[in-house]
């Protein structure tokens, strides 16, 4: 973005606002379910852009790598998994067959299934700590507070499209085309990002609520992982596993990557499943975070 | 005229533990959800209200004009800056409501959401967003705010390697750019160089008297609440004591201020465990109807408790600026005055006909001393707040950045 001081300031004729333009607002306790103000949350999108680009610009700030940080971490992720998993444990034999058939390497699996993860685990650990750790700036300002876990998520989205332009070159690299289905991309894309906010606004609210929630996040992520089809094809033989196995919103979302990005057979039932519990936790988190933003001031 | 703010019966109400603790544990919850329905049940029963309850305001109504300048004025916790807090929707009143009619910028803090990793211009964008402005605003005024913190050379260098007062100043610019119809402002003209302060002094009142903005302040310059307020409203403990026209509510609030308010500071800390000897102070002004002011006479009042006798003792007052410079002592050992305390209670005065200190807040420290050694200690007993007054008989004073200390003298020309 461009912040160099080109702009030359326009003196502005003072603003005398006529009795009907003057914006009037009420504060009162609120109570019970709050609803979310769409129109404010507009009138502060340029602060929303703001702490994104504040979270982009200052992770990687004192590093000697700098941006390099955000490919290498998935590539490291990459051929780590590769090895352990597709090297020594073989999991490698169990990749679908239809992307076998297309000499589709381990690795271009494994980095398909970590682009949603890295985005969802990311999104949700820096986001359920954001509000406890930036007390400084709920207790001396208002704005809208899901702009804070939002803006941490945003800083990850960042690092997650470059992800998919490194993706995009090892699969050329592998001398293979990306399927037509990738048109279907940027709408899970989208979808792993309203899945990633549900989950963080709910941690959010509740970590400034409830300390504790500091130590759950870290294990729960690591737990998630493993219950998630990251690293490793998971396909069970029992068709009531399978069905158990999706109950896991990340299943039908990580699916779904494959199927988008390498041709892999869509799980439509995975998927299906992860859309109805996306949009439950999705409400559930917003709402929540609503009714307990009231508290965050007096409590953070 | 039009109604800008409209404050009709606000109340705070914090849970002591709540507060204390400053975050529940889950483990907590669960206790006090477990424990909810006998709780209710004492509560038919006619208990009263639960323990540990505090009210920070109680019942506080009154209206602020369009285009009026109005400060709350009141000691420390008297519920100022929860009243600012609820006004600027930080935290929610726990009853009562408030009606503002306008747009709202409210300034608790300078700098809030400065990254110091991040360059002065790259901060000026993320404050002026985080204050409420859009990037075209910021843009505009982008040449404005940094001529008004004068840190041009410094732009491109993280924040992180300013000078605080270049900070401070930064900080402020950016905030004093807003251009809202209501502005709420707590005490954040007591940081920064005082040369700084009389430039923000300054844009509070152009902002205030400029096209009918109001302005809503917290301050503990008296002399700046008289200069630049319309009216005051003096709260003490959550409660609105009186509002009315800013001078006179600052008599007021000093009248009731000079009365003695004796402090218990026997239990204060000590320095590596000294036996506690100074038990209470106060200061008053030595003639009724007159206050603890500038050129006025005061009386200090130490109270003592002493335990081993102390041979010797020179008693000593010192006064801290609100920086935490210690810009004035007055010991006993000066006049020559070496007392011998016995044990038991007692108490020593100590009179200064004419208190040199400009107006302001000043906090002080404690020190009884006693062959070469200190006897007792007390750091920030207490804070005392200087009224203004006519120290050299004719109206004139120190300005804030000249310094704390008044002195008489006389100049020769040839």
């Amino acid at each position: 973005m461009d912040l160099s001081a080109t702009s030359s300031p326009v003196v502005m004729p003072a603003a005398t606002p006529t009795e009907a333009e003057i914006p009037e607002f009420e504060i009162r306790p609120s109570r019970g379910w709050v609803a979310i103000d769409f129109r404010e949350l507009f009138h502060y999108r340029d602060l929303l852009y703001f702490l994104v680009w504040r979270d982009v610009k200052v992770r990687y700030k004192q590093t000697v790598l700098g941006f390099a940080w955000a490919i290498l971490q998935p590539v490291v992720n990459m051929v780590i998994f590769t090895t352990i998993f597709g090297g020594f444990a073989k999991f490698s034999d169990q990749v679908p067959e239809e992307l076998r058939a297309r000499h589709i390497p381990y690795s271009l699996f494994v980095y398909a299934g970590l682009l949603p993860w890295m985005l969802f685990s990311t999104g949700i650990s820096a986001g359920g700590s954001s509000l406890a750790n930036q007390q400084n700036l709920l207790t001396k300002v208002y704005f809208p507070r899901l702009f804070v876990p939002s803006a941490v998520i945003g800083a990850a989205l960042v690092d997650t499209l470059i992800s998919f332009g490194v993706f995009f070159f090892l699969m050329l690299c592998s001398g293979i085309i990306p399927p037509w289905t990738t048109v279907f991309m940027p709408l899970l894309l989208l979808f792993t990002v309203l899945a990633t906010m549900g989950v963080a606004f709910t941690l959010a609210a509740l970590t400034v609520t409830y300390r504790d929630f500091r130590f759950v996040l870290g294990f729960m992520v690591q737990c998630w992982m493993y219950l998630s089809p990251v690293a490793y094809p998971l396909v069970p033989k029992a068709a009531w596993k399978v069905w158990l196995l999706r109950l896991n919103p990340m299943f039908g979302i990580i699916n779904g990557y494959r199927s988008a990005l390498l041709g892999e057979h869509w799980d439509w039932p995975g998927l299906a499943i992860s859309v109805i519990e996306v949009a439950a936790i999705l409400f559930f988190g917003l709402f929540y975070f609503k009714k307990t933003e009231r508290r965050f001031a007096d409590i953070a | 005229m039009s109604v800008a703010i409209t404050i009709d019966e606000i109340s705070k109400c914090y849970q002591l533990g709540l507060r204390a603790e400053r975050y529940l544990t889950l483990r907590d919850s669960l206790i006090s959800l477990a424990k909810a329905p006998f709780k209710r049940f004492a509560g038919l029963r006619g208990k009263g209200p639960a323990e540990g309850e505090f009210w920070a305001l109680k019942n506080v109504s009154f209206e602020v004009q369009r285009g009026e300048v109005v400060a709350l004025i009141g000691r420390n916790g008297a519920g100022k800056s929860t009243l600012l807090k609820i006004l600027s929707r930080i935290v929610e009143p726990t009853e009562g409501s408030a009606r503002m009619r306008g747009r709202v910028a409210s300034l608790l803090e300078v700098g809030t959401g400065f990254h110091p990793e991040l360059t002065g211009r790259e901060n000026i964008y993320l404050n002026g967003a985080i204050l409420g402005m859009h990037k075209a605003e910021i843009d505009r005024k982008f040449d404005e705010i940094v001529a008004f913190a004068e840190t041009e050379k410094f732009l491109d260098t993280p924040v992180k390697r300013y000078s605080s007062g270049m900070y401070v100043r930064l900080a402020f610019a950016v905030a004093a750019h807003l251009e809202p119809e209501i502005l709420i402002v707590d005490e954040v003209l007591s940081v920064g160089d005082a040369e700084f302060q009389k430039k923000c002094l300054g844009r509070i009142q152009q902002v205030a008297q400029g096209d009918g903005r109001t302005v809503l302040f917290v301050s503990h310059n008296m002399g700046a609440v008289r200069q630049l307020c319309d009216r005051a409203v003096y709260l003490r403990d959550g409660k609105l004591v009186s509002i009315g026209p800013s001078a006179e509510i600052v008599t007021e609030y000093l009248n009731s201020a000079s009365e003695t308010k004796e402090i218990n500071l026997l239990s204060r800390p000590r320095f590596q465990g000294l036996a506690p000897a100074i038990a209470g102070f106060s200061c008053r002004p030595a003639e009724a109807g007159r206050h603890v002011a500038s050129g006025a006479p005061v009386i200090f009042q130490i109270d003592l408790q002493v335990s081993e006798p102390i041979q010797n003792a020179a008693v000593t007052i010192m006064f801290n600026s609100d920086q935490g410079y210690r810009v004035l002592g007055i010991s006993s050992r000066c006049e020559g005055e070496l007392l011998t305390l016995e044990p038991g209670k007692q108490t020593i005065t100590c009179r200064v006909d004419s208190l040199p200190l400009v107006s302001g807040r000043f906090n002080v420290d404690l020190e009884i001393f006693s062959a070469g050694r200190v006897a007792d200690y007390i750091q920030h007993a207490t804070a005392i707040d200087v009224e203004f007054g006519d120290y050299f008989g004719n109206g004139q004073t120190l300005l804030s950045f000249e310094g704390p200390i008044l002195a008489r003298s006389r100049w020769t020309f040839a």
